[in-house]
Order: C-alpha cells, then structure tokens, then sequence
C-alpha cells in the first residue's frame, strides 16, 4: 500500500509570489518523514502541495515534479481529487464535519463520494479505522454522537481514523499535535509509529523533539530572509540531522540558535 | 458642547475642566424623582388645559427631561448635565419608534378581528355583495404566486451565492455583488412594471398572470436571498472545505453534501425571511396579476387574487354599502401581518434549531 | 491503486476537472450571470416598452402637456416625501441605532433590535391602512395648529386639509418605514467602531456622550449616510403606503398640509395603471423608468459610500 514520493525541481508560488523554490527530495515508503524550520519557510506549503490541496487557494500553482511510484501527480490528465484519494491529510487544528455524528465522520470519505457500501462493510470499515487511530475503545458506545462532542485529542484522532478509512498509500500530517496537550499529543505519536507499518507519513511539525522522536528522515526547510522564496537546506536521516548536520544553518536551528 | 478635544493629541487634563472635577453626582433616586416631578407638572398642566393622553405622555416627558437636566446641572455640572440630556433624547427616540408600531398592530388587530372567522378561509367573493364572503380565493393565490417566486429564487439566488463564495474572482464576483446589492433597491412597482413589459412582449397588451407577479416578486428576493446566503456560506469554516477535498471528494460534492449542510440553518433563515419580505408585496401583484372574485388556481391563465391586492380593492373600492369590504379589508391586512410575523418567527426557530450541534 | 485517468481535451494549463464539477460550476456561474442579465433586462424592457410614449406626440399624453410636463408634477412629489422621510428619519434612526448599541441594557439590546426591525417587516399597504384610519385624522390639530402659527412658512400655508390625507403624512409615514433601515446600518457600523478608540475617550475622562461624539459619529459617519441614502432609494419607490395616504391633486406646490398634493411617480403607477391601456401604460411606463433611474443612482451612490467606508475600516 504504502508509496515512495520523488519530489524534482518543484516550486511553489501564490500567484506570483514564489513561496518555496527548487525542492528536490524523494520520500521513502513505510516511514516517517519530518519537516521542520521557522515559520513562515514553506514547509506546510511544500507539505499541501504534495496532494495538490496547495492549488485549491486562488492563484496558487506550482512547477516541477512530484511522482508518486513512477506517476507524475502534476501531469495534465491527472485529476486532483483522485490525486487527494491516494494521499490522505490531517489538519493543524481537528476539524471533523459538526454535521456528522462519529460514525459518519469516519464514513465521510466513502459516503461523500457516494461509494455504495453494504452496511456491515462500513461498520466494520469504521471500526477498523477507529481501532487504527486508536479510538475505538473511547468512542464504541456513542458512534451517534457528535464528532464535535469529543475532546480535542480525540478529536484529532478522528480526523485521522477519517483519513485512514479511505485507504490512501500516503499519510500528510500538518502540526497535527500543534492544538492539543501533551497526553494527547503522545497518543497521536503513539499512533504514527504504529501507522507507518501501512502508510508512508510525512509530518510538519514545530516541535523538535517531536521530529527526533517519531521520524526516520528529516528535511529543513529555511528562507533567506522576508520576502525570499523557502527551500530545502537539508535533507538527511534523522539522527543525523540532530547530531551532525551537513548544513551550518541547520545545526543553528536545531541548537536552537534561531526559528 | 464642552469638549472639542481630539483624542491622540489631548491630555486627561484638557478634557476636564477642573469646576467638574470636583462636582458631586445626582444621587441614584435623582433621575426617578425628576421624572415624578416632570410628570406631576405635566398633570397639571394637561388638567388646566384639556389635553389628550398623547399631549400628557409628551409634556412628561419634555418637562422630566428638563428638570433632570437642570438638576444635573446645578449638582454635577454642564458635561454631566448634557450627558443626561442625550441620555434622555436618545430613549425617547426609540420610544417614538415603538408609538407607530403598537398603534399599529393595535389598529390592525382591532378592526381585523371583526371577521376573522371561518367563512373568511372558506369563502371567496363570488356573488358577494355586502356582507359575508371572505378571502379563501385571495389566500390561495398569495400562497401559490409566493411558492411559485420561491420556486424561482431560491436556486438561482442560492446558486448565485455559492457563485460568489465558492468559485467568483476578480471582476465578475465585484460586478455581481454590487448588482446584487443594487437589484435590493429596486422600487417593487418598478419590479411590476418589468414582468408587465416582459410579458406584454411575449403576449401582447392587457395580459394579467399570476406567473407574472411571480416573475415580478422573484425580481425583489432574489438579492435578498442572494445576500443572506453570501453571509452564510462565509461563515461555514475554510477547514471544512478543506477536510474535505482532502478526503479526495470533488469540489462540487463538498459544497453539496458538507457546507450546504452546515450552513442549512442560516440558510433557511434566510430564505423564510425573503418570503417574508415578498409576501406582503401589493404593488407588483396590482400591475401584473389583477384583481378577480372568483377563485383561479392557475397561474398561466387569467387573473388571480391575492391578499394584499385584496385588501387594497376591498378598501379603496367598498362598493355599497361600503362597511362590510372595509371590515374583510381589515382582516385581510390582519392576515398578513399574522403571515408576516409567523414567517419572522419560523425563521428564528430555524436559526435556533437547526443549528449544526456543537456538543453539549 | 492508480489514478483513475480521464481522457482530456482541454489545454494543459487549466487542471483538469470533472464533469460533475464542471457542471455545477458552470451552473453556479450561469446564475450569477443571470443577475446581471435580469438587472439589464429590467432597464431594456422598460425602455422598449416606454419608447412609445417618448415619440408620441405631447398632445396625446394624459393632460395634453407632453412627457415632461406629466411627470414633472409627479417627480416633484416623489422628491418632496422622500426628503421630508429623509429629514425625521435619519435623526430619529441615529438616535435609535444609539440607544440600541450604547445605551440599553446589553440583555434586552439584542432584543430591542428585533423588535425595530419589525417595524421593516410590516407590508407598505398595512402601513397604507393605519396612516389613513389612525395617523391622519390624529395629525388634522397639529396641522390646524402649524397653519395658525406658522401659515406664514410657505410649507405650512393651508388650506388644512380635513382628513389630514396630506404630504406632511405621507412623508411622516415614509419616515417610519425607513426608519428600521437608516437604523439597522448605523447600528452595525456602530457596533464595528474599535473598542480602542472608544477606550481612548472614556480613559479621557469623556462622558459617555462625549465619547460617542469623540468615536463612535465620526466612525460612523459614513455608515449613517450611507444608510440613509438606502433609506433615500426605498423611501422613492414606495408605492402603496403613499397610493392611499395621499390625496392627489394638482400640481407642484410647497404646501404640504393642503389637501391638493402632487402625486408620486410610484403610486401613481399603482393607482392609474389597473385601468389603463393603449398609450396611457406606455406612458405609465416611462415614468417608472425615470423612478427606476433615480433609484438606481441613488442606491449605487448609497453602495459606494458604504463600502468606501469597508475599504478603510480596517482598524484592526
């Protein structure tokens, strides 16, 4: 299931304005890549533009290559809802349809693209996908309720058991613990190293230690200065990112001498 | 009138003049007892020269006003003073404005209760003259050329909403809304006088259709239902959207089957209080839809009554002897205000209900 | 798991998109379109229709003066109540919007609104009804009075008419009705004035009078006009409520409590239209597409300044 994603020469713009420039980095399969760096340098940028949510903004658009196991995603006869079938996302802040009960929620992705499922398929879809994000237990007995009823943490492990059920090979993650307390932002990271057994993750994150913790390989990103578009400064294996960076920029980050 | 400081430039003591620094305040009682002692003159004053209630409640009011002005003056000083005046101005405008509406709705109550009976939903004015009949015939057309306008308005209305939020750039989105905004300012007789020339094209002059009120009615809401759907669909979450397409569903599903349901309740709101606006609508309806007694379901073929145009002829042309259309005029006018104020109330049970639940 | 490909035609600088997008797109746009089409329409169909009445000759027009010479009377009434609506309205909506947003009880504030936008709520011809049966006869004294007292303001000069059917109640029950919109735009562009600047002037030492006159008129100045000016547009148009009020006849005149009262371009439609055909309705017509032009310059101008003044509330 889980896909390799080979990024060559891509840039990003917001209509004119060149927001992440020349990005060449290729994902592996079946692990967890972390993306970190000051804000504002186009990491979450870099991150949307892999499952073309970045175009759906007005004016955005990007050059370049992103192939995801030997397709080209940005080619002309693919579509990007199809694109964003294959690679799932979860947000920054949880953000599951207050319309829908808890069930519905985790049915969104098959319900909303009108996918006829018999009924003890989905329920046994929801709870696969539930037990997946590690909710099940917490949410068994009130399927029918709100998604909005739950915690914040709960909350966001919905998201993800939503992004799950439909079985994409790729797993984006935007600071997806950035909203929530410690004991929940563990049991997410709990979560992804069990996940990354199916899918191929990629996480932007703020937290440091977070990328040290949960990742294989690390990117970080950095820009020059205001106005400037962002890049890539260095991409490496995790353990060697945050003890023996080839790049001077990224020891100065991660020493916390800036960002 | 004390103070013309600008404020960045100013300092406290600019502001206040060191006299009031140092005045005292009314005690809490003080507005009270001078409002008493205003009303108290004002008694006098209505006894000693034959005033009407209306002149009583006026002269109490200017004179408490003023003995509280004056008072304020002399303990707290001129700012203060002046700040009571306002203060006094102020909700005695809005009481001026509640005087038209209760008289109103108490005029309408009083004179419509009078037929509000069961002959008036059941009847029409065939073969009426004088007493009895009523306006089953004018209700009916009401509700059909109003289902009819919604009919129209609300797709496109609803439709050209999600235009302007969801897909609109550029110079097409600014020309729309600000047609839009325009179109709400139309005069509804010249809305009336559009559908007359639209259609006395198509069928030549003297036509009378109840498709053409509707026609006419869907040219005021419209915008209404435009703007209010806007406002909605700007509120629903950008992350919703996004949660979405995320999920790999197609721009289009998203917008059907997740923002339009978050935002059904403002939506429905909004959509009950267009049908308000519209349903008491006479001018339009006069031009294009005519007047008829007998009862006529059909809206593309001939005249059709309707309940504002209804009370108008029933008021203006009584016929002999005249009492009895006055009466049934009134209680047409009674109906729809009724009508109006149920689909105001409906709306807000809406907006209350059909809320997305957040949770607790 | 492959990308489902469609095969496709278009260039490859749009991105792709599916048919039901398509559609539903193009169906969103169509109706947006259609606003401007009807807007068009309305001004085409009424020109169409009124060109007759342009060319004909001015003997044929009803009164046997020419176009101009029958609308004249009549845009001259239409002006005179809505500027008399104008002139007790704003005051009084401003005044209102204040009370609403600074002075009542924050509780009931939300509550107050509702009940003023009610008063929007209520059909002109309901308003038609009560200012013929209960305001007009009940302003007969005061009219009797100002004719007394100040008969020699050309305004006031009388004859007093004796149903009190006049302009002066025409545009008092104009005023009503505008009232809850002149209000309901003040009190939002009140409700939007920084909490800053407000601050400001309290940590002056400002009474609260002196606060709304140091931040929140100035802030709001633009909303008030604005606002009136849509009180302006509505006050123009307005049919019924003047078609039974007034009683018309004659031509311009500043008297304003007399019974002989030039009509009003809208309420005469209403009242001559029902029974007239031939040349008189193309007539009509044009006199509506003259209503229609100053309302619709009325409302633009109204439009511009109110948004000018979102363009730069950006406070914060």
């Amino acid at each position: 299931m889980a896909k390799r994603i080979d990024v060559s020469d891509l840039d990003i713009y917001y209509g004119k304005f060149l927001a992440v420039q020349g990005v060449t980095v290729s994902i592996e399969p079946r692990s967890v890549t972390a993306l970190i760096g000051p804000s504002g340098c186009g990491k979450s940028t870099f991150l949307r533009s892999i499952n073309r949510m970045h175009e759906v903004l007005p004016g955005a658009r990007v050059e370049g290559k992103v192939v995801m196991d030997g397709q080209d995603l940005y080619s002309a006869d693919v579509d990007p809802v199809d694109v964003r079938r294959q690679i799932g996302m979860v947000f920054q802040r949880p953000n599951p349809f207050p319309t829908m009960s808890i069930y519905d929620n985790v049915a969104a992705g098959l319900r909303l693209n009108n996918k006829q499922t018999k009924k003890a398929d989905l329920d046994d879809l929801v709870e696969r996908s539930l037990r997946g994000a590690n909710l099940w237990n917490e949410v068994k007995d009130r399927l029918d309720r709100p998604g909005s009823s739950l915690s914040g943490g709960q909350q966001q492990r919905l998201c993800i058991a939503r992004a799950i059920a439909v079985e994409p090979d790729v797993l984006l993650m935007d600071e997806p613990c950035s909203a929530l307390d410690p004991i929940s932002t563990l049991a997410i990271e709990d979560l992804m190293t069990e996940l990354k057994e199916r899918f191929t993750i990629v996480i932007v994150t703020h937290n440091m230690q977070q990328a040290a913790r949960v990742s294989e390989s690390t990117g970080f990103f950095n820009l020059n200065g205001v106005g400037q578009p962002g890049r890539l400064i260095e991409f490496n294996p995790t353990e060697k990112i945050f003890s023996n960076p080839d790049e001077k920029a990224t020891e100065d980050y991660i020493s916390g001498r800036f960002g | 009138m004390s103070v013309q400081t600008p404020i960045p430039t100013s300092g406290a003591s600019a502001v206040t003049p060191p006299q009031d620094r140092v005045a005292g305040r009314l005690p809490r009682w003080g507005q009270l007892a001078a409002f008493a002692c205003g009303t108290a003159i004002a008694a006098l004053l209505s006894w000693l020269t034959d005033s009407t209630v209306v002149l009583f409640v006026i002269y109490a009011a200017v004179l408490g006003t003023l003995v509280l002005y004056v008072a304020s003056r002399r303990a707290e000083g001129r700012r203060q003073a002046t700040d009571r005046l306002v203060t006094a101005i102020v909700t005695s405008a809005f009481g001026i404005a509640m005087v038209p509406l209760a008289a109103l709705v108490w005029e309408v109550v009083g004179r419509g209760i009078e037929r509000l009976d069961a002959e008036f939903f059941s009847a029409s004015l065939q073969g009426i003259v004088g007493e009895g009949g009523g306006a089953y015939h004018a209700l009916m057309g009401t509700l059909i050329i109003t289902g009819l306008t919604a009919l129209i308005s609300v797709p496109v209305g609803l439709m050209t909403a999600i235009y302007l939020v969801e897909y609109a750039q550029g110079r097409l989105k600014r020309a729309i809304t600000f047609f839009v905004d325009v179109m709400t300012g139309i005069p509804s007789i010249v809305a009336g006088l559009f559908a007359y020339a639209l259609f006395v094209l198509l069928f030549g002059p003297g036509i009378r259709l109840g498709i053409m009120g509707a026609v006419a009615l869907s040219v005021l809401m419209i915008p209404v239902v435009v703007r209010s759907a806007e406002e909605v669909l700007k509120l629903v979450p950008n992350e919703l959207r996004e949660a979405s397409y995320a999920l790999g569903v197609p721009k289009w599903r998203t917008i059907v089957k997740v923002v339009l349901p978050t935002a059904i309740a403002g939506l429905g709101t909004g959509v009950t209080l267009a049908i308000a606006r519209v349903v008491g609508e006479t001018a339009p309806l006069l031009i294009t839809v005519g007047i008829t007694n007998a009862t006529n379901f059909n809206p593309f073929d001939g005249r059709m009554a309707t309940l504002p145009v209804y009370a108008y002829y029933q008021l203006t042309q009584p016929g002999v002897p005249p009492e009895f259309a006055i009466d049934r005029a009134w209680t047409a006018a009674l109906i729809l205000i009724i009508l109006v104020m149920g689909l105001n109330v409906v709306a807000r049970v809406i907006s209350r209900f059909f809320a997305p639940k957040t949770g607790r | 798991m492959t990308a489902t490909r469609t095969p496709s035609d278009q260039s490859t600088s749009r991105p792709l998109r599916r048919p039901g997008d398509r559609i539903f797109a193009g169906t969103a746009k169509a109706a947006g379109i259609s606003i401007l089409v009807v807007l068009a329409g309305v001004a085409a169909f009424l020109v169409v229709e009124a060109v007759p009445a342009v060319t004909a000759p001015s003997g044929e027009i009803p009164g046997g003066e020419g176009l101009v010479g029958y609308i004249a009377p009549l845009l001259f009434g239409t002006l005179l109540s809505a500027a008399i609506a104008l002139v007790v309205a704003t005051p009084l909506a401003v005044a209102i919007a204040l009370f609403i947003t600074h002075y009542a009880p924050r509780r009931v504030a939300a509550g107050l609104g509702y009940v003023v936008d009610l008063l929007a709520a209520i059909p002109s011809i309901v308003y038609g009804f009560w200012g013929v049966y209960w305001l007009a006869p009940k302003l007969v004294p005061l009219f009797r009075w100002l004719e007394e007292n100040l008969g020699f303001i050309p305004f006031f000069a009388g004859p007093t008419s004796s149903t009190g059917r006049t302009m002066l109640t025409v545009g008092l029950v104009l005023a009503i009705m505008i009232l809850p919109i002149i209000s309901a735009i003040s009190r939002e562009v009140f409700l939007q004035v920084p909490t800053l600047h407000k601050e400001a002037a309290l940590a002056l030492g400002a009474t609260r009078w002196e606060m709304i006159r140091m931040a929140v008129i100035p802030y709001g100045k633009s909303g008030i006009i604005g606002g009136s000016m849509l009180g302006l547009g509505r006050a123009l148009g307005e049919t019924m409520a003047v078609a039974l009020v007034l009683s018309v006849s004659g031509g311009i005149t500043l008297n304003l409590i007399s019974s002989a009262n030039p009509g009003t371009i809208a309420a005469n439609v209403a009242l001559e239209f029902p029974e007239s055909t031939g040349l008189d309705v193309n007539t009509l017509i044009a006199s509506g597409l003259a209503l229609f032009v100053i309302t619709l310059a009325v409302n633009m101008l109204a439009r511009w300044v109110v948004n000018r003044r979102a363009d730069f509330s950006g406070a914060n």
